[in-house]
């Protein structure tokens, strides 16, 4: 009985006094028995735990263990007093539990007994809430079933793909709600709508916005153009910025100003992915696990395994993990014995490696430059159709994409060339990986950031003249334009993935499964490239933060093609890829992954930013027209403003279709004013007319100029929802 | 009302039925060792080599320490209380402190109280299918002892090992059908 006695001790001096043991079954049991029944020797074995104090099996007597049993129930110095430990710990059966909690449960005062019911209530509700709403999450069993084929490193690839899903359905109920919605509703109903504007006639250039939808005989294939480009009939829908033109709605009690509500949407929606990102890296920062060796020993077998192929996979990752931990320790040790000679070597080559670097992101960018500048050329080219050579259409689209095209390669090879070089700087495998994955994120973004640069120095005003604060020849709508580039690049995006996972990954399979090539062999199976793939997602997100300020749906459009892309992948993984044969350690790398979304983050508001301020707003369309100056200006505006509005384009289209008899008019104004009629007699407007209806022939061939009406313009304009609009027309 | 012997009450209780379940998969270890019938109080022990080849513990490397450290003669033949013992502790609902005190217990495999190196050595050889050369398991070994040793006796007491584990995260846990029972235990 050594043995035992060893076991016994061991138990007791670990376990004597520890109030957790108390909860388990057998020692309920145990106290229940001696409780409800006599000593006997077969039952000494079984309370011979060691955990009263006696140290034989066989010694004491059931008095004795029974007064140390409920001595130390009542005089533990770690027992807690509350009412359900003690109840727990009582040697009773569950009805007679049942009976004594209710007995204390009576003993309270009036208030106390509803605390604690109401509290038990509580915590019942949260529990049911947790399940109910984990198993209405998103792709649950999908994500439970990649998980189980293939571990939790690319499981939180997958999670991070549905959170961003969500977040991209949150951004866009915010826009629909708050902007589009109102907008719908009050073209549809008799609210009153109220259209400012005002042109000074010097600046009649500035106000037109010629009419982008094609005339006359369109050929199919340049709808699938506008659609893949942006252009053409998708610049009237509520795709764009241009198109939205309502000044404000007038409902019963209020007036909703809607482009404020676009504004504070816009600051919203960031502030809402901000939030929700810091909400997630905090989460997910409360299971990180610690790095030692300790824990990689003790706390790393998952006990959940029951297949023996994934426990031998276990095996093989718990192996190369400790590996890899053990490499790192003799690299560690072997940096610092490195002598001064040496140090120098490895500095100067890591700079001069650097350098080239830069030197290639630096080739990169100028492409990228090179390549936008084209583009955009030669959609001015297409434009104005006094162009001498015309493409056929899969160039013309070739040449739309260009920067897209440009980006997306540069975007593959560099990965290639860095990992190439991070082999000769010599670092540690861990700090490879990580400085790599910066270099390629910081290439990701910065391509857009170029791209945006180059636009800019587009849109911005050519030297010569420049009376509308940008270059109006080529832009008339500049942030339609910004917007269209962001749509672009987001279709594109999504193209690719689909195309690469098409033509590269099953081929691939296909390649090594049935042909016998040692160069095949070599190449392998497809292993599903973590960082890049996130890398990936993170760029596609940033594109959508940019570009949602300029096109409103790009958050709806953003969410369908996450949605698409979570299918393609999950379709890809399981049947092209094998397991990692590289642990993935999930948790420290979904850090860096939110790190690296918020960078995205950051980098899409400063454009934003810096788009609003400067005052080349576009003085023929949307919002920014009329708080360009607005904003600075106090709240009776004469017509000395030079805001003016779009005339044509948009709306003008719309309502040459319902309201035939405006036509005698030109476009813009009077056509508005003719619906306005009809919604409301006080509706009047006065503005001061230039003659440029003259640019409106192109609309409307009845365009008569007899418009001998000079408006006198009083306009109060509102200014952050302070004095209502009037506008009256006298002709 | 007789002589309850057992944790079976014949009172309406929901988790009867689960514990019936509980004991119907110790009864299908050995059929033939196992009553149904327990108002006799029979001492019914599963020898190790029977619960071992359960499916949850059948892929785990530390089963036979796991099953060892809930017996109670040491040698890994639990009885039905021994075997809700463990399941229980291995749940999801225990808590961390008491799976700590088992997880020491399974670690520590000559048994005298403190994890020394030649438990770590074995530990690690299990975990890896001692694929490891002798040097890497002995720098592993160090390196271990190294982060967790506080009184500096080159070996781990449970004081050590239970400040090392709070750090990590959940480790012992089964996803099993005890977590409703253990559920009944926090509700009494």
């Amino acid at each position: 009985m050594d043995n035992v006695d060893g076991a016994f001790l061991s138990r007791r001096v670990v376990a004597v006094n520890n109030p957790l043991l108390d909860q388990l079954p057998s020692y309920q049991t145990l106290l229940y028995r001696r409780k409800s029944s006599g000593s006997s020797s077969t039952k000494r074995r079984r309370v011979s735990r060691g955990r009263y104090g006696s140290t034989s099996s066989g010694g004491g007597t059931q008095d004795v263990r029974g007064k140390c049993a409920y001595g130390r129930t009542q005089d533990g110095p770690s027992r807690s007093t509350t009412e359900h430990r003690l109840a727990r710990e009582l040697p009773l059966n569950m009805a007679e539990k049942r009976r004594h909690k209710l007995q204390l449960y009576r003993d309270l005062s009036g208030w106390k007994q509803w605390r604690s019911s109401a509290g038990h209530y509580l915590k019942r509700m949260r529990e049911e809430g947790s399940v109910v709403f984990s198993s209405m999450q998103l792709w649950r069993t999908d994500i439970h079933l990649i998980e189980g084929m293939f571990g939790t490193g690319i499981l939180s690839y997958f999670s991070f793909l549905r959170f961003l899903v969500l977040l991209n359905f949150m951004m866009f109920l915010l826009i629909f709600s708050f902007v589009i919605l109102p907008v719908i509703v009050a073209k549809r109903t008799l609210f009153l709508t109220v259209y400012v504007f005002v042109c000074m006639c010097s600046e009649i250039e500035c106000s037109v916005y010629p009419p982008r939808s094609r005339q006359g005989l369109v050929v199919f294939h340049q709808y699938i153009t506008d659609l893949l480009s942006g252009t053409g009939f998708l610049e009237q829908t509520y795709l764009f910025y241009g198109s939205y033109m309502v000044e404000s709605i007038q409902f019963p009690s209020f007036s909703y100003s809607v482009p404020i509500a676009y504004l504070l949407c816009t600051i919203a929606y960031l502030l809402l992915s901000l939030l929700w990102i810091v909400k997630r890296y905090s989460s997910v920062c409360s299971v990180c696990v610690s790095d030692s060796f300790c824990n990689k020993i003790f706390a790393a077998w998952d006990c959940c395994i029951t297949n023996e192929n994934a426990a031998r996979l276990k095996h093989k990752s718990l192996l190369y993990e400790l590996k890899t931990d053990l490499e790192e320790e003799r690299i560690r040790q072997k940096i610092a014995e490195r002598s001064r000679q040496e140090k120098c070597r490895i500095y100067t080559l890591r700079f001069t490696l650097n350098l080239f670097v830069i030197c290639v992101l630096a080739a990169c960018f100028y492409a990228i430059y090179i390549a936008t500048i084209f583009s955009q050329q030669i959609q001015a080219q297409v434009k104005c159709t006094c162009a001498s050579q015309q493409y056929t259409f899969i160039v013309a689209l070739i040449f739309e994409y260009l920067p897209s095209i440009v980006i997306t390669m540069a975007n593959f090879i560099t990965p290639i060339i860095f990992t190439i070089i991070i082999s000769f700087e010599d670092y540690s495998p861990a700090f490879e990986i990580r400085f790599t994955l910066l270099r390629c994120v910081f290439m990701r973004l910065a391509s857009i950031g170029v791209l945006l640069f180059s636009l800019w120095s587009q849109i911005r005003c050519p030297e010569t003249d420049c009376p509308c604060g940008y270059n109006k020849k080529l832009y008339p709508c500049w942030e339609t334009h910004v917007g269209q580039e962001m749509y672009k690049l987001l279709i594109f995006d999504f193209l690719i993935i689909g195309a690469v996972t098409l033509f590269v990954e099953f081929p691939r399979k296909i390649l090594v499964n049935h042909c016998d090539y040692a160069l095949v062999k070599w190449l392998g199976q497809q292993e599903f490239a973590i960082p890049h793939n996130v890398l990936e997602i993170i760029y596609g997100q940033t594109i959508c933060w940019i570009g949602a300020f300029y096109c409103p749906l790009l958050p709806a459009i953003n969410t369908i093609k996450y949605y698409l892309v979570f299918y393609i992948k999950k379709v890809t993984l399981v049947n092209n890829c094998r397991p990692a044969s590289r642990p993935f350690r999930a948790s420290s790398s979904t850090f860096f992954f939110l790190a690296v979304l918020l960078i995205g983050l950051v980098l899409a508001t400063v454009p934003i930013i810096v788009m609003s301020n400067t005052h080349t707003h576009t003085l023929s369309t949307g919002y920014c027209a009329h708080y360009s100056e607005h904003d600075s200006v106090s709240n009776t505006h004469t017509h000395t403003h030079t805001h003016t509005h779009t005339l044509s384009t948009g709306y003008c289209a719309h309502y040459s279709n319902t309201h035939t008899h405006t036509h005698t008019l030109s476009t813009g104004y009077c056509a508005h004013y003719s619906e306005h009629d009809s919604v409301s007699n006080t509706h009047t407007l006065s503005t001061v007319y230039c003659a440029h209806y003259s640019e409106h022939d192109s609309v409307s061939n009845t365009h008569t100029h007899t418009h001998t009406h000079t408006h006198t313009h009083t306009h109060t304009h509102r200014v952050l929802a302070t004095v209502p609009i009037i506008v009256s027309m006298t002709q | 009302m007789g002589n309850k012997q057992t944790i079976f009450t014949d009172e309406q209780e929901p988790y009867c039925s689960l514990l019936c379940r509980l004991h119907g998969r110790f009864h299908e270890l050995a059929p033939h060792l196992v009553p149904m019938d327990y108002t006799d109080d029979p001492d019914v022990k599963i020898p190790l080599t029977l619960i071992v080849n359960m499916p949850e513990l059948k892929e785990n490397p530390f089963r036979n320490r796991i099953v060892e450290s809930f017996s109670e003669d040491g040698l890994g033949n639990l009885s039905f209380n021994d075997f809700v013992d463990m399941f229980s502790v291995l749940s999801e609902m225990a808590p961390r402190e008491l799976k700590a005190i088992y997880a020491f217990k399974i670690y520590d495999f000559n048994v005298d109280n403190y994890i020394c190196k030649e438990d770590l050595e074995k530990t690690l050889n299990k975990l890896t299918k001692e694929e490891l050369t002798p040097e890497e398991v002995n720098l592993v070994c160090e390196k271990a002892i190294e982060e967790a040793d506080l009184d500096g006796d080159s070996k781990l007491s449970f004081a050590d090992f239970e400040n090392m584990i709070s750090r990590a995260p959940d480790f012992l846990r089964y996803r099993t059908l005890v977590t409703e029972i253990i559920d009944m235990w926090s509700q009494a």
